[in-house]
């Protein structure tokens, strides 16, 4: 206990000793600041057990998500064995549930991969390079920013073909152009500050001074916007699936879920309630997170 | 792209002249050049994404069991012989003209099917943004006004939910609890079965038509079957819309000249509506083209839950019957319609906005 005491004290230090002490005590305030706050707690409790529900999931499921039991279709919620009760083709809701974690993290994981860095390369190479690049560049990202979201990925899905991984492409091609603008608008900032010219003066050329002394300073209004834009990257994925354009039957992503419940919803209405729920809160758990993390990243663009 | 660069090439020689003379005329000049290049970039892209679709356009129109010799004569025909650039400036003749070719659907011109649809959407997503609007505001106001109270934690929790929610659950659900176990709506598509074609068509929209007729029933009808899916739409404008009043008030309430106000002894009520919301208005206006834009686009997983015939329904059908002119086509007319919206909100914030300038 004493350790841990201690352990705090040297982190909350005003003098700190190195450069990793400092930056160390700086994330521990940061963190202490984010614990206060209780939305963002719960909001990041909900997602850290939707991580341990994905990887655990072969050992929680109580059943197969796949294996039909069209003796048992529809059954209603609370019934033995089914507690969130069976689907059309007697499928366990509750196991398929589980099993769509996964899916809904790797789309989740995949689009916040690709669509930031993206971003990222194109706005800090617009905005350190200037001139016709940054006009060209800003202009394909307004025309992207221009174009209605959904629709856009509808017809990049339809061009490319149904399935989870061209739905990831899809949402990640229409969710780029904000992180450029971002990183673009920080690069500005940064590319004329004092110290860049003493690194340039030192010979460095423009990659290094781009992926050292750049990139590591729009990571932090990256993060918090990616976190802020999980929930609309999981409700697009989501309406994807649920158009059936994104995973593929009989795949339990939670989208095509209520696909498949839509049919029997005045009669069934749990087939397509649950997996609306598990949408709902994840997403929501995201909104609650990202708020918290932009009140302690950036405390500026909160009220 | 031709216009832009002619602007492009104009605006240098004439900008120190136009600086003291005509500063409207050069931002005119400026803002229809980045129209221009916006609305030929939405169409280089729907352009692409039609030539990289693995569906063969000649063979669509052949057949399988076309001859070679007929094959080679349509694909001439389309145009697809002839280098990329030359074909897309083809599209661009087409489009221009309205020409979004024919469905291979029902074989009819897609802008026709388009003008068809589109009314229903116009409707559905005009509705909701009046709902989003007439309730997102003043609970923004109220929220910025009492910050902190109840109302705030309400209006948060409201908006919250809004960002959250899937819409197309949202709609199922409300057809189950409404529809389903209440009756108190209409349930899926524009009007019941027994009320189809009844009036005239003029506008399009049907609450409008059947006013104009003079046919109440019909009027009953179809409201009880837009109410839904338009409050849902409404819903999430109002989430939208009611964090934005928020944060816009907020921002005025915290100025001089409401505390001078306040000294002096004005009413709350004056403070309020008088002074800050006066001076919130244009943002407002903008928030509200932006959100009504996201409507007509975000209508197309409503439109599949209530069955209705709109454009989200047209494309979507399109899709998933590999009709691509009409994909394409619609979304053509969607990108159109939301960058114009933009665009819209875009000046209006210029006109009035003496910041802005």
């Amino acid at each position: 206990m004493s350790e841990t005491q201690t352990l705090r004290q040297w982190l909350l230090t005003d003098t700190p000793s190195s450069r990793r002490h400092a930056k160390l005590s700086a994330l521990y305030q940061g963190w202490l600041s984010f614990r206060s706050n209780t939305m963002a707690m719960i909001g990041l409790w909900i997602l850290i057990l939707l991580v341990l529900v994905a990887f655990a999931a072969p050992l929680i499921a109580p059943h197969d998500p796949f294996v039909q039991s069209l003796g048992n279709r529809l059954a209603p919620l609370g019934t033995e064995d089914h507690v969130l009760g069976t689907d059309s083709l007697g499928r366990d809701i509750l196991s398929r549930l589980i099993y769509g974690a996964r899916i809904t993290l790797y789309i989740v994981a995949l689009v916040a991969l690709i669509a930031p860095v993206a971003g990222l390369l194109v706005g800090t190479v617009a905005g350190y390079v200037g001139g016709w690049t940054d006009t060209v560049l800003m202009r394909i990202t307004d025309i992207f920013l221009a174009f209605p979201r959904l629709v856009l990925a509808l017809a990049f899905v339809a061009a490319l073909g149904a399935g989870i991984e061209n739905a990831v492409l899809a949402i990640s091609l229409t969710a780029w152009p904000p992180y450029a603008r971002i990183a673009r608008a920080e690069t500005l900032t940064i590319r004329s500050s004092d110290y860049i010219s003493a690194i340039k003066l030192q010979g460095a050329g423009p990659l290094r001074i781009i992926t050292k002394h750049i990139w590591p300073l729009c990571i932090s209004s990256l993060i918090v916007r990616v976190t802020l834009d999980m929930a609309g990257i999981i409700l697009a994925a989501a309406g994807l699936g649920f158009l059936g354009l994104g995973a593929q039957p009989p795949s339990p992503e939670w989208g095509a879920m209520i696909s498949e419940g839509r049919r029997f919803i005045l009669d069934h209405w749990w087939v397509a309630t649950m997996p609306g729920l598990a949408i709902f809160t994840v997403s929501l758990a995201f909104n609650l997170l990202g708020d918290g993390l932009r009140d302690v990243l950036d405390p500026k663009a909160g009220e | 792209m031709a216009l832009a660069e002619d602007n492009n090439k104009r605006r240098p020689s004439r900008a120190p002249f136009s600086e003291r003379a005509w500063p409207a005329v050069a931002t005119t000049l400026k803002t229809l050049g980045s129209i221009a290049v916006t609305l030929v970039g939405l169409l280089f892209i729907t352009f692409i994404i039609g030539r990289v679709m693995p569906i063969d356009p000649v063979l669509a129109i052949v057949g399988e069991r076309a001859s070679q010799s007929t094959y080679d004569a349509v694909y001439e025909q389309l145009g697809l012989d002839k280098p990329l650039i030359v074909q897309f400036l083809y599209y661009l003749w087409d489009v221009i003209h309205l020409d979004f070719g024919t469905s291979l659907l029902n074989a009819r011109p897609v802008s026709e099917d388009i003008a068809r649809v589109f009314p229903a959407t116009l409707e559905l997503a005009t509705l909701g943004i009046i709902i989003g609007v007439t309730l997102g505001v003043p609970l923004g106001v109220l929220a910025a006004v009492r910050k902190g109270s109840w109302i705030d934690q309400v209006a948060r929790v409201v908006a919250l939910v809004g960002y959250s929610m899937p819409i197309f659950w949202l709609g199922l659900m409300g057809l189950l609890i409404f529809y389903g176990i209440l009756g108190w709506v209409g349930g899926p598509g524009r009007v019941g079965i027994f009320y189809v074609d009844v009036v005239p068509s003029v506008t399009g929209l049907i609450l409008i038509d059947a006013a104009l007729d003079g046919n109440w029933d019909v009027f009953k009808n179809a409201f009880s079957h837009i109410i839904l899916p338009a409050s849902l739409l409404g819903y999430f404008s109002l989430a939208y819309i009611s964090r934005m009043t928020r944060s816009f008030m907020l921002e005025q309430l915290s100025a001089e000249y409401i505390t001078t106000a306040r000294v002096k002894g004005m009413s709350e009520w004056n403070v309020v509506w008088r002074h800050a919301f006066n001076n919130i208005r244009v943002q407002l206006i903008t928030v509200i083209a932006l959100s009504y834009a996201t409507l007509l686009e975000g209508s197309v997983l409503t439109e599949i839950i209530f069955s209705w015939p709109g454009i989200g329904s047209y494309i979507t059908t399109a899709l998933l019957s590999a009709d691509m002119n009409a994909v394409l086509g619609g979304t053509v007319v969607v990108g159109l319609v939301f960058i114009l919206l933009n665009i819209f909100s875009d000046l209006l914030y210029k006109v009035f906005d003496p910041r802005a300038k």
